[in-house]
């Protein structure tokens, strides 16, 4: 077999195993050039993965050459190339051009073991986005998991140690749910492999344990989706986590958990079990719409510009949720467009967050003020990630909130109500967007002191400000030419609706 | 050049236009000839479709697929060639001015002031030539945007309060509000392209019609209808040349020309003539025009009068439209020309009294006509165009405005026609006696004419609203084409 079908393989094995040796190169500029240099195959790999896809359909590998039931898949289908984009493109921009933000948090004695932690959750999501195994998913998501607290509590704030105690307890209730809900499932199926599951669930003629399963994977999933109202961790642990870290997670930490969640929920328990009375649809749609109108209202007054970024999350969340619990075609699509449109938008929002850091002290929106004039190219990107968050025509996140309010229309009266709940989230983001842009170019900078060290402030530096232009942009191609998404989440959409009645 | 090359160039013209006037921006001559330079070639270019569009021909050009059946296309009809023809036109012109006003006022960044109005000229552009209403909303948002630069332009806090107000408004209302009535559209209609005749006929019926039109009207908040009306008065804060190119003519018209073509070409006026529930709109637009009016008579300062005369001369265009008959659609394209032509001179008036003497209220203009008689002459027949007497442009729109409504027996269009007529006398014939026959007060500041190029654009744009008057015949031809031929 030659190197190019072992891809999947691949696709966990290299950073997996390049952490180690981050960890013997010690120095940290090695460190940090073995870690990218890893970090840029697996993307590579990832976009190989998802033209195969493309073209031929989806993948399925053999782990060791064991054939199924018995050994480890690794299936790639449209939903995992889309995922696996986000989290090896986010990981790569981030650790290639993040480099002075990292620099400016942690002592360079420490760095390489914080590269090596960076690559074991690099490996431990793609991992998850991969398998075809529902107990590999847990290892995975444990392995990202204990490698993430690692990673939030670098931060240089003494809080991050507080938020990061707060998200191990939810993560490890989260995981556990999820281990007892696939228990069960093995219980009653006697498979772990999802392509099994899916077929010989239909099999099963007691469905308690099937129900009380899907009620602690979905419990357990939304935890770790931040799903509303057990996001509790995600603000703090984005606040405090290193500015880099914080745009690594925020572009695809918590989808990758809807990932296994959609996966569960459509194909495993969905279709096969019409006595599968508390839906998908009529238990989470109230969560998302929930979600999306606290986490913008919430984002409108906060006065940090990390948790207002990150509460706009716990409402994209939302979005994302609400686009499944339309449980159509339409639905889907907006929903996963919008996973991917959305890394886009707040992956660089925080890039653009990190470039600011480096050159001010605070975060506070007062401590932002007038940084147009220093700072010209990070704020007008910023500006722009803006707009595509708000949804502003000819950026991407115009393309999914189209979607989103296309798919609603055809829900009927609760579609209408969905409608007015995004269309009144969109204005809550031009709010709060618009509050960061004010700040940025008609502030004027408290007087005193401050002034003085402000008129040293100068430009990001280059890396980190072609990274930021280079996401930015991607978030116009992505408005504008936006058949890459669209045709991935079209295929996940049919795919994951294969079972559906 | 093809047609479809000629409309990518009108299109990307004055963007090119906006990277040269920024790389020039050290040298104040050069960048302002290169402002000059791309406002004429882009006229020559947007006047060269004229032949073809009154030929009968609609040239398009599609850009890119988006998604989903979308795409980003653009096509010349009658009324968008006409909003095109006259922004492109007024451009130049209003550039002339700009050079009087920015440097006689010595106006800080302006090369940031030139470029985005070269941005927002190729966004009024986008919004005239608009294939389908996606088209037309990515142009419309981008107008917004680029606009918001130019109303905050002073930069200090009572400007970026009302520059809030301006974008607040009109951000939220095409969110809110005409985002989901085009995508409501497209899941009934299933297509978003310009048809004459409409798209929505038989596709909807009853009192979703009118909810619909409701979330047009309102969601297209350039429009200014009341209530979402109160972002004009807050641009006021904008130099002059802005209120004068942008909130006379290009944004406030864009406003005006995207809601005609809601109703021409997707609702098509014979779809909604026969559904009672799209009637209230006449009334809105009734309500409009004598409230906007009533506000401008109590109003001392000057561009904030103007900009509520605004108001209610954009609901001219509304009410023609919805009076829903061949002529009446006719006279709603006439009168975007003509109170463009009337509004602007106005407007060039308020910021050449301000250049010379820095008066920006009401009572402050007694006797001014002695001091500079060139720009109150121009501002005599602006204000005369505005209350619609001949032989000014604003008489011709407002005959076939009332043609139409006569052609229907609409006794509420012919009454609001007429009091408003009272009401636009009663706010601007004192200010024309004031300026012409008061004597100065005592201790004022000895002053002249505002710098030349300031005054020479007021006197063309004062003898374009005389000459609409005698020559209008060749817009009479192109916009017939609206609705057929008429008589």
């Amino acid at each position: 077999m030659s190197l190019v079908q072992q891809l999947p393989a691949l696709q966990v094995a290299v950073p997996l195993l390049t952490a180690p040796l981050v960890i013997l190169l010690r120095g940290p500029a090695l460190a940090w050039a073995a870690a990218s240099a890893a970090s840029a195959m697996a993307f590579a790999i990832a976009i190989a993965l998802t033209a195969t896809v493309l073209s031929q359909g989806a993948i399925s590998y053999d782990m060791g050459g064991w054939p199924a039931p018995y050994g480890i898949t690794l299936n790639i289908d449209a939903l995992s190339a889309l995922v696996l984009l986000l989290v090896t493109g986010a990981s790569a921009v981030t650790l290639l051009c993040g480099r002075a933000s990292l620099g400016q948090a942690m002592d360079p004695g420490r760095q390489h073991l914080f590269f090596a932690a960076w690559l074991i959750v690099l490996a431990g999501l793609s991992g998850i986005a991969i398998t075809g195994d529902a107990f590999n998913v847990f290892v995975f998501m444990e392995i990202s998991s204990l490698a993430t607290y690692v990673l939030i509590a670098a931060g240089s704030d003494r809080r991050a140690l507080t938020a990061t105690f707060k998200y191990l307890i939810m993560g490890t209730i989260g995981a556990t749910f999820y281990l007892i809900g696939v228990g069960l499932v093995y219980m009653m199926t006697g498979t772990l492999n999802f392509a099994d599951m899916e077929v010989r669930i239909a099999d099963v003629t007691d469905h308690r344990p099937i129900l009380v399963a899907a009620g602690f994977i979905t419990v357990g999933l939304a935890l770790k989706a931040a799903v509303f109202p057990l996001h509790i961790w995600l603000p703090g642990a984005y606040t405090y986590a290193p500015h880099m870290v914080t745009a690594f997670l925020a572009a695809c930490s918590t989808k990758v958990a809807i990932y296994i969640l959609l996966r569960f929920d459509f194909l495993v328990f969905q279709g096969n079990f019409d006595v599968h009375a508390v839906r998908f649809v009529t238990f989470l749609a109230p969560l998302a719409l929930l979600g999306i109108l606290v986490g913008s209202a919430v984002a409108m007054v906060q006065g940090h510009l990390k948790r207002l970024l990150a509460f706009s999350s716990v409402a994209q969340v939302g979005y994302i949720l609400l686009g499944a619990s339309f449980a159509s075609a339409a639905g889907l699509t907006a929903s996963i467009a919008h996973m991917f449109n959305h890394a886009l938008a707040k992956g660089a929002l925080f890039l653009a967050v990190a470039a600011i850091a480096t050159r001010v002290a605070g975060l506070r929106l007062d401590d932002i003020a007038g940084i147009a004039r220093r700072m010209p190219f990070t704020a007008a990107a910023m500006a722009l990630a803006g707009a595509s968050l708000v949804g502003i025509p000819g950026t991407a996140g115009f393309v999914s909130k189209w979607l989103l309010l296309q798919a609603a229309f055809e829900q009927g009266a609760f579609g209408i109500m969905s409608a007015v709940v995004v269309v009144a989230s969109s204005l809550a983001a031009v709010y709060y967007v618009w509050r960061i842009v004010e700040a940025m170019y008609f502030g004027t900078p408290a007087s005193g002191e401050t002034a003085t060290a402000d008129s040293a402030v100068a430009e990001a530096p280059w890396p980190l400000l072609a990274g930021l232009w280079l996401v930015a942009l991607s978030n116009i191609y992505f408005g504008l030419v936006p058949s890459l998404p669209i045709t991935l989440s079209e295929t996940a959409a049919i795919e994951l609706l294969r079972n559906m009645p | 050049m093809s047609p479809a090359d000629t409309i990518a160039t009108a299109i990307l013209l004055p963007l090119v236009g906006a990277v040269f006037i920024a790389l020039c921006g050290r040298w104040p001559n050069v960048r302002e000839s290169v402002t000059l330079f791309t406002a004429s070639a882009l006229a020559i270019v947007v006047w060269s479709l004229t032949p073809l569009i009154m030929a009968g021909d609609r040239p398009e050009l599609v850009v890119a697929q988006l998604f989903g059946g979308l795409s980003l296309a653009f096509k010349v009809e009658p009324l968008g060639m006409l909003f095109a023809a006259l922004a492109a036109t007024l451009w130049i012109v209003n550039s002339v001015y700009s050079i009087g006003y920015m440097r006689g006022n010595n106006e800080k960044n302006q090369t940031r002031f030139y470029v985005c109005f070269a941005i927002a000229l190729s966004a009024a552009l986008g919004v005239a030539f608009a294939g389908n209403l996606v088209t037309l909303f990515l142009s419309y948002e981008i107008l917004t945007l680029s606009t918001f630069p130019l109303v905050a332009h002073k930069g200090d806090a009572a400007t970026v309060r009302s520059a809030r107000v301006y974008l607040g408004i009109l951000l939220g209302t095409s969110i809110a509000l005409f985002l989901p009535a085009i995508i409501w559209t497209y899941s009934v209609a299933g297509t978003l392209d310009f048809e004459p005749g409409g798209i929505l006929s038989g596709k909807l019926a009853g009192p979703a019609v009118g909810l619909l039109l409701a979330l047009y009207v309102f969601g297209i908040g350039k429009a200014a209808m009341m209530p979402v009306h109160r972002w004009l008065p807050a641009a006021m804060v904008a130099p002059t040349p802005v209120s004068a190119l942008l909130h006379a003519v290009a944004v406030v018209k864009a406003g005006v020309f995207t809601l005609t073509k809601v109703i021409i070409y997707v609702f098509g006026v014979d779809f909604l003539f026969a559904e009672p529930s799209a009637e209230w709109l006449l009334y809105a637009a009734a309500f409009t025009i004598i409230a906007a009016s009533v506000v401008a008579l109590r109003q001392q300062n000057l561009k904030r009068m103007l900009a509520y005369s605004t108001i209610g001369q954009l609901s001219y265009v509304i009410l023609a439209a919805a009076i829903l008959t061949p002529l009446s659609e006719v006279g709603a394209a006439i009168h975007i020309v003509a109170h463009a032509f009337g509004k602007i001179t106005l407007f060039f008036a308020a910021g050449a009294i301000y250049t010379a003497s820095k008066k920006t209220e009401l009572h402050q203009l007694r006797g001014i006509g002695a001091r500079m008689p060139w720009t109150m002459a121009a501002f005599t027949i602006g204000a005369l165009s505005m209350i619609g007497v001949p032989p000014t442009g604003g008489f011709v729109s407002k005959w076939f405005i009332l043609a139409g409504a006569f052609q229907s027996d609409n006794y509420v269009a012919i009454f609001t026609i007429i009091l408003s007529t009272v009401l636009n006398a009663a706010y601007f014939l004192p200010i024309i006696f004031m300026a012409w026959f008061s004597t100065e007060a005592p201790g004022g500041k000895a002053h002249g004419e505002a710098p030349w190029p300031a005054v020479l654009a007021l006197c063309v744009t004062a003898l374009a609203t005389l000459a609409f008057f005698f020559f209008n015949q060749p817009v009479l031809e192109l916009e017939s084409q609206l609705v057929g031929r008429i008589k």
